[in-house]
């Protein structure tokens, strides 16, 4: 278990087409995951979020995605079928969207809707489900979980919200949690909170994290190795703790660019982007 | 003279009371930060000055001259805003050159064309961008395009939302230098709203911290260097956002 | 050729004029991409030059009768044949294009407007003044359209003056439904917000900025709606409380056919095609439309 790789991507490619032909969005990634944090980071038209869905397959028509090799612990994920596929997510591989809201479905109890998580992918006795769902809910420390579970998605607030959307995906116990801005829509103090919770819940379970964020820092803290994206491509590939050490003058402007607690810089430097690329 | 004042400012939406007992008074040429969390009531603040939340009591003046309740011509040419979200603010279907020559076609100003190319140059647009449409534009350019819109009508006081929020770091540090050079050239005086507490340490002088509606603790910004706030919620905003050096592992 | 479409497509235009013809030319540009929306269009251009040519294409008066040659068939003298006054049919019908776009556009100029600027004002400025009108436009849209057009009817006397009234005072109240609940979408957007913090009034916030963004979506809709006036107005002239005999309209005509329709089935018939045909097109071409124009559907960020 531990000398197999977790997640192995080689040569990724998403595509969509414009009038002007297609336009490649993710140009050819490649990673091995083991299981361990990894952080994606890049702004905004990166193509991170486009990796992070490709992974489940899940990039939306007209879209396409292809690779050389998308190995999943042994498994080729691009030779499985849909109705395997669907198996998969979310039983072994599960993803966190950046906003609760939209993620939740309002007419449902929080507690069926994790009920509804774990039971597509387990056969369980009605009780058993019961416990599991008050243990995650537990874990993912809401204090009262008997009363939440009788609630609704609008009745709860955003960081409960997100607390609740990481309990529904790490219900069915995945191998590979992929969180794509999970604490973007929520206040900075709540932040820490949702990330030290995927973190300790990861680090206990042995499970393999990507983190997809376009806050260097905040994936600094969280993570062990870093890819940092430009325009569909990695510039930038080094461990966590190395990153103020980044070469790539891409990494080197936008970590030069985040305003600090301590500015005393009359002006921030700005990113000549005309150093590296065409654009 | 100030520039701001509110005198025990309560708003509320319906029945319930979002913001309590502000007072605040921002010096002429000063850039001053309201900082807080969603739900503290900070924006709200800014909307009851731009006019555009009705239900308030106590005093709010901008440059000596009370407010009324509703929005005026005169207030128009003191006092302009920057909105969050620089996809919402911005008219989808009119193009920058339009967007720009409306406050002026509003006043009665004339030369409009060379009024709006000037403007277009001091916020740092390419002429080129002047007949686009919204949609043609990036996040920063968009926010560039509605910077220039509220200083048409050279006023001295903004108010600025969140303008640098949904933007990318890269971009945001772009609009930070353009409003900071902005501040300096003008003589112009900022009440910024932000939760981003690195974002005060760069653009301002003082902040006021917000917590459910009350202000709890007024600083200079210089006191983000080295974390010597009195109030414990202020103390633990300033941890999560990173302040601390011992929390960085 | 190339360096027109360029300066059209340029990304950057350098005058008020590129850029607006450069819009125009993108949204041509898409809506000839979708085949029925050509066809639509091709049909609307077809109707429109008969109505404009009408005494140029007709090869019969469509008003001079001709008893020798009544009920004959649809033959090389006349293509449609001739009905029971020995009309032409075919030039009836040709001139009867020009009642059905004289009917289609003052209703459209009417009632657009009109529901365009109630649904707007009322949508906008919400509370009493919301409450008021749409209760209004409900009482109108809770009765049928047929109906109530033709209790107007009834009481105005027959006629195509008072059909047009008629159909334009029972279109507006979708249009107005339309118009503010477009209107609620963007009332508390910023770029409104930041009008109003420029000092501009209400009625210049309304006119200039509310309103272009509702007439996308109201052009889809008129054109759809088209087809169903056009329905409307020939089921009137059906009723024979639309236009009046001798006049060529459709429904008019249908209605006098219908007599002979077992053994003279050309006389019904034909404008009967001329209806469906023209509403289809409407249909096509508003479906076209709807795809390139509403911003809901999107694909332009």
């Amino acid at each position: 278990m531990s000398d197999m790789p977790l997640l192995e991507l080689e040569n990724l490619r998403v595509s969509f087409p414009t009038p002007q032909g297609r336009v490649e969005v993710v140009k050819g990634l490649s990673f091995t995951l083991g299981r361990e944090r990894l952080g994606i980071v890049g702004e905004s038209g990166s193509g991170k979020s486009m990796t992070g869905r490709a992974i489940l397959r899940l990039v939306r028509k007209p879209g396409r995605q292809q690779a050389d090799r998308m190995i999943f612990d042994g498994i080729d994920l691009q030779g499985l079928s849909e109705r395997k596929m669907r198996d998969l997510r979310g039983a072994r591989i599960s993803m966190i969207m950046q906003d609760p809201k939209f993620s939740l479905n309002p007419v449902m109890t929080i507690g069926a809707q994790i009920a509804e998580a774990l039971k597509t992918h387990e056969n369980l006795a009605r009780s058993e489900v019961k416990s599991r769902v008050l243990e995650m809910l537990h874990s993912v420390r809401i204090n009262d979980p008997e009363r939440v579970v009788n609630l609704y998605p609008h009745e709860v607030s955003g960081g409960m919200g997100q607390r609740i959307m990481i309990a529904m995906m790490l219900i069915p116990r995945p191998d590979l949690l992929i969180a794509d801005e999970p604490t973007s829509a929520l206040d900075v103090s709540v932040q820490a909170q949702v990330l030290d919770l995927i973190d300790e819940l990861v680090r206990d379970k042995g499970m393999g994290l990507i983190l997809i964020s376009h806050d260097l820092n905040l994936v600094a803290r969280y993570c062990d190795r870093i890819l940092v994206m430009h325009a569909g491509e990695v510039v930038e590939s080094c461990a966590a703790e190395d990153l103020h050490k980044a070469t790539h003058p891409y990494t080197q402007g936008l970590l030069a660019a985040v305003p600090r607690m301590e500015e005393t810089r009359e002006e921030l430097p700005v990113l000549d982007r005309s150093a590296w690329s065409g654009t | 003279m100030s520039a701001i004042i509110l005198k025990n400012l309560d708003i509320s939406y319906g029945h319930t009371k979002v913001v309590e007992g502000v007072n605040i008074e921002v010096a002429e040429g000063e850039s001053f930060a309201l900082v807080g969390e969603s739900g503290s009531g900070k924006s709200t603040i800014l909307k009851a000055i731009a006019g555009l939340a009705p239900d308030w009591s106590g005093e709010i003046s901008v440059l000596g001259q009370p407010r009324g309740r509703n929005v005026d011509q005169g207030f128009a040419t003191r006092c302009q805003m920057v909105f969050q979200d620089p996809y919402g603010s911005l008219h989808p279907r009119k193009s920058v050159d339009t967007v720009l020559s409306e406050p002026l076609k509003i006043h009665g100003l004339g030369n409009r064309d060379a009024r709006v190319i000037e403007m277009l140059a001091a916020v740092g647009l390419d002429q080129r961008f002047r007949f686009r449409y919204p949609h043609q534009l990036s996040g920063g350019q968009r926010q560039r395009v509605a910077i220039a819109r509220a200083l048409m009508l050279e006023p001295k006081v903004m108010l600025l939302d969140e303008p640098t929020s949904a933007l990318d770091v890269s971009v945001q540090a772009e609009i930070l230098n353009l409003l900071k050079k902005l501040r300096r050239e003008q003589g112009l005086t900022y009440l910024m709203v932000t939760h981003n507490l690195p974002v005060v340490s760069f653009m301002c002088d003082r902040m006021a911290v917000m917590n459910k509606g009350r202000i709890v603790e007024i600083a200079p910004a210089t006191a983000l260097h080295d974390g010597s706030f009195t109030d414990p919620y202020t103390q633990s905003l300033y941890a999560a956002s990173g302040g601390n050096p011992d929390r960085k592992d | 050729m190339t360096t027109m479409t360029n300066w059209l497509l340029d990304d950057s235009p350098s005058s008020r004029l590129q850029a607006s013809l450069g819009h125009s030319y993108r949204v041509t540009r898409m809506l000839m991409r979708n085949p029925l929306a050509v066809v639509g269009a091709l049909i609307l251009l077809v109707l429109i030059l008969a109505a404009i040519f009408a005494p140029w294409i007709a090869p019969h008066s469509p008003l001079g009768q001709n008893l020798g040659q009544r009920l004959l068939p649809p033959s090389a003298a006349h293509w449609m044949g001739t009905d029971e006054l020995g009309r032409d049919i075919f030039s009836r019908v040709i001139y009867g294009a020009r009642i059905t776009l004289l009917i289609v556009a003052l209703v459209a100029v009417i009632s657009a407007p009109l529901g365009l600027l109630i649904g707007a004002v009322s949508g906008y400025f919400g509370g009493w003044t919301d409450k008021i009108i749409m209760g209004v436009t409900d009482v109108f849209l809770s009765m049928p359209k047929l109906i109530l057009a033709l209790a107007f009817v009834a009481a105005l006397g027959p006629g195509i003056e008072n059909a047009i009234i008629a159909i334009a005072i029972t279109s507006w109240p979708a249009y107005a439904r339309i118009a503010r609940a477009e209107t609620l979408t963007f009332r508390n957007s910023e770029f409104i917000s930041a009008m109003r913090l420029l000092g501009a009034s209400h009625t210049r916030i309304i006119t200039g900025h509310v309103l272009p963004l509702c007439t996308s979506s109201m052009i889809v809709r008129v054109t759809l709606d088209m087809a169903g006036i056009i329905l409307t107005a020939a089921g009137l002239g059906f009723l024979g409380l639309g236009a009046q005999p001798p006049l060529p309209e459709w429904g008019a005509m249908i209605s006098r056919g219908r007599a002979f329709i077992l053994d003279q089935w050309w006389v019904a018939t034909m404008p009967g095609f001329a209806i469906i045909i023209v509403s289809l097109g409407f249909c096509f071409l508003g479906d076209g439309l709807r795809d390139v124009l509403d911003p809901k559907q999107g694909g332009k960020s």
